[in-house]
């Protein structure tokens, strides 16, 4: 049973059925980030997938954007309460980067420029649920939300969707990245309001 | 299995206007376990007609198991749905749901030797404000120094509190950046934070000291890149934002 808070809610924010629960709508684009931006500049930029016997596949930038990329519209969810609906960007999906790659693992940690983790189960990458993507509302990716190019997991909270993203390493286990080893979730659904441990 | 971190139905004891537009709650909440500096807390509150919204704040104080308190200080932001609820509406004996402590990368901790260089803009001093208390709650020796950016002398959180630890602590150094309008007698016109003040008011990169960045998204990313072009370790500079880009 919630607490009644005498003479609250006169301001309340535009409810949509498209927020999960104890999220609100933000106009703008919030920043989280654990540190300083790193810059990388695009011709030192590689994105790679290392499984777990050590075979690694790995693009440069040009290699990159030349594989086919895709437009689409999603919502997005940060643990901080903020969402924002249909916002666009444009990227490579998981599927066509995993395309060439044999795993059994099925859990791979997300690795980032900058030393930044963050562990997502396989599946949750795969069937069009994933991209890694470098442009945002038509222009590029600013460093500040993640460019050159970042992890997007529209279906799980932002912080799965890691910035500055070099690559994924696959493991038969789950192992917590950052935020998870600092208390946060380990699989993040927003609709199941999968905050912190143990929720 | 671990367990899931309860809301808890805390008890407003104390009201503190800080500023004009911010003011602390002091919270009892029963079973809290203590936290560290730097954590911060889910605050839930419920309409009426049942409606819910939920926001995080940063802790303001240090815990201590004499007095229980969690002491939270809340900016109202002008379009805000929560804050100017718990700036002006709030009342001593109120209750609030409340959730945490939550995160674990945004903290000080007393094992710690490193000295601790803080830079806060506006409210973003609250969570560093904890650290301070905690180090001087614990008679902690670690060298800190604390650069805080307000607008104006009205805008500066916890300011006589401050000065007042500075004077007394010669392990604390406390410097103020003023950006629209400093005090009469300041010796310097409003300025932005830049270079020259983290240079002159923080620690070298040589001490290697641990960096903790709390402020507006815009603010934090400034400092945090003159403090990397300073030669500090990115690893060693914790940020904590607010707002967009």
């Amino acid at each position: 049973m919630s607490i009644i808070s005498r003479g609250f809610g006169g301001r309340r924010r535009e409810p949509s059925p498209d927020l999960p629960p104890g999220q609100y709508l933000a106009h703008d684009f919030p920043v989280l980030s654990a540190g300083p931006t790193p810059r990388i500049p695009l011709d030192r930029w590689h994105f790679s997938i290392v499984t777990e016997t050590g075979e690694k596949h790995t693009w440069n930038w040009a290699e990159f954007t030349a594989l086919p990329a895709e437009e689409f519209t999603v919502d997005i969810h940060c643990v901080t309460k903020w969402s924002k609906l249909g916002t666009s960007w444009k990227g490579v999906s998981l599927d066509t980067l995993f395309e060439d790659v044999e795993t059994a693992g099925d859990y791979a940690m997300a690795h980032s420029y900058g030393g930044y983790t963050t562990n997502v189960p396989l599946e949750d990458l795969l069937d069009g649920k994933a991209w890694i993507a470098y442009e945002y509302d038509g222009e590029p990716l600013h460093p500040e939300h993640g460019g050159p190019a970042r992890l997007l997991i529209p279906h799980l909270y932002f912080w799965k969707s890691a910035k500055w993203v070099d690559g994924l390493r696959m493991m038969h286990e789950d192992e917590p990245g950052f935020w998870e080893d600092a208390g946060y979730h380990m699989y993040g659904d927003p609709w199941r309001e999968q905050r912190y441990h143990g929720d | 299995m671990v367990k899931r971190i309860a809301w808890r139905a805390a008890t407003v004891v104390e009201v503190r206007a800080e500023t004009p537009s911010a003011r602390t709650l002091v919270l009892d909440v029963p079973e809290w376990g203590g936290h560290l500096p730097g954590q911060h807390v889910d605050i839930r509150l419920t309409a009426e007609d049942g409606y819910q919204a939920q926001r995080s704040y940063s802790i303001a104080s240090a815990w201590s198991a004499e007095s229980g308190r969690v002491e939270v200080s809340v900016q109202r932001l002008a379009d805000g749905e929560v804050s100017p609820y718990l700036t002006d509406v709030v009342e001593t004996g109120d209750q609030i749901e409340v959730r945490g402590p939550i995160g674990g990368w945004f903290v000080w901790r007393q094992t710690s030797t490193a000295p601790v260089v803080l830079v806060a803009g506006g409210s973003g001093v609250v969570p560093l404000m904890a650290m301070i208390r905690a180090r001087g709650l614990a008679g902690g020796r670690q060298p800190f120094r604390l650069i805080y950016s307000v607008r104006t002398p009205e805008d500066a959180l916890y300011a006589d509190e401050l000065r007042r630890r500075a004077r007394e602590d010669a392990g604390l150094d406390v410097h103020f950046v003023y950006t629209r309008k400093a005090p009469d007698d300041w010796p310097v016109p409003p300025r932005r934070l830049d270079v020259a003040v983290i240079n002159s008011h923080g620690w070298p990169a040589d001490f290697e000291p641990d960096c903790y960045v709390c402020g507006p998204n815009t603010f934090v990313e400034t400092v945090a890149d003159i403090l990397v072009a300073l030669g500090h370790d990115p690893k060693r500079i914790r940020t904590e934002r607010f707002g967009g880009a």
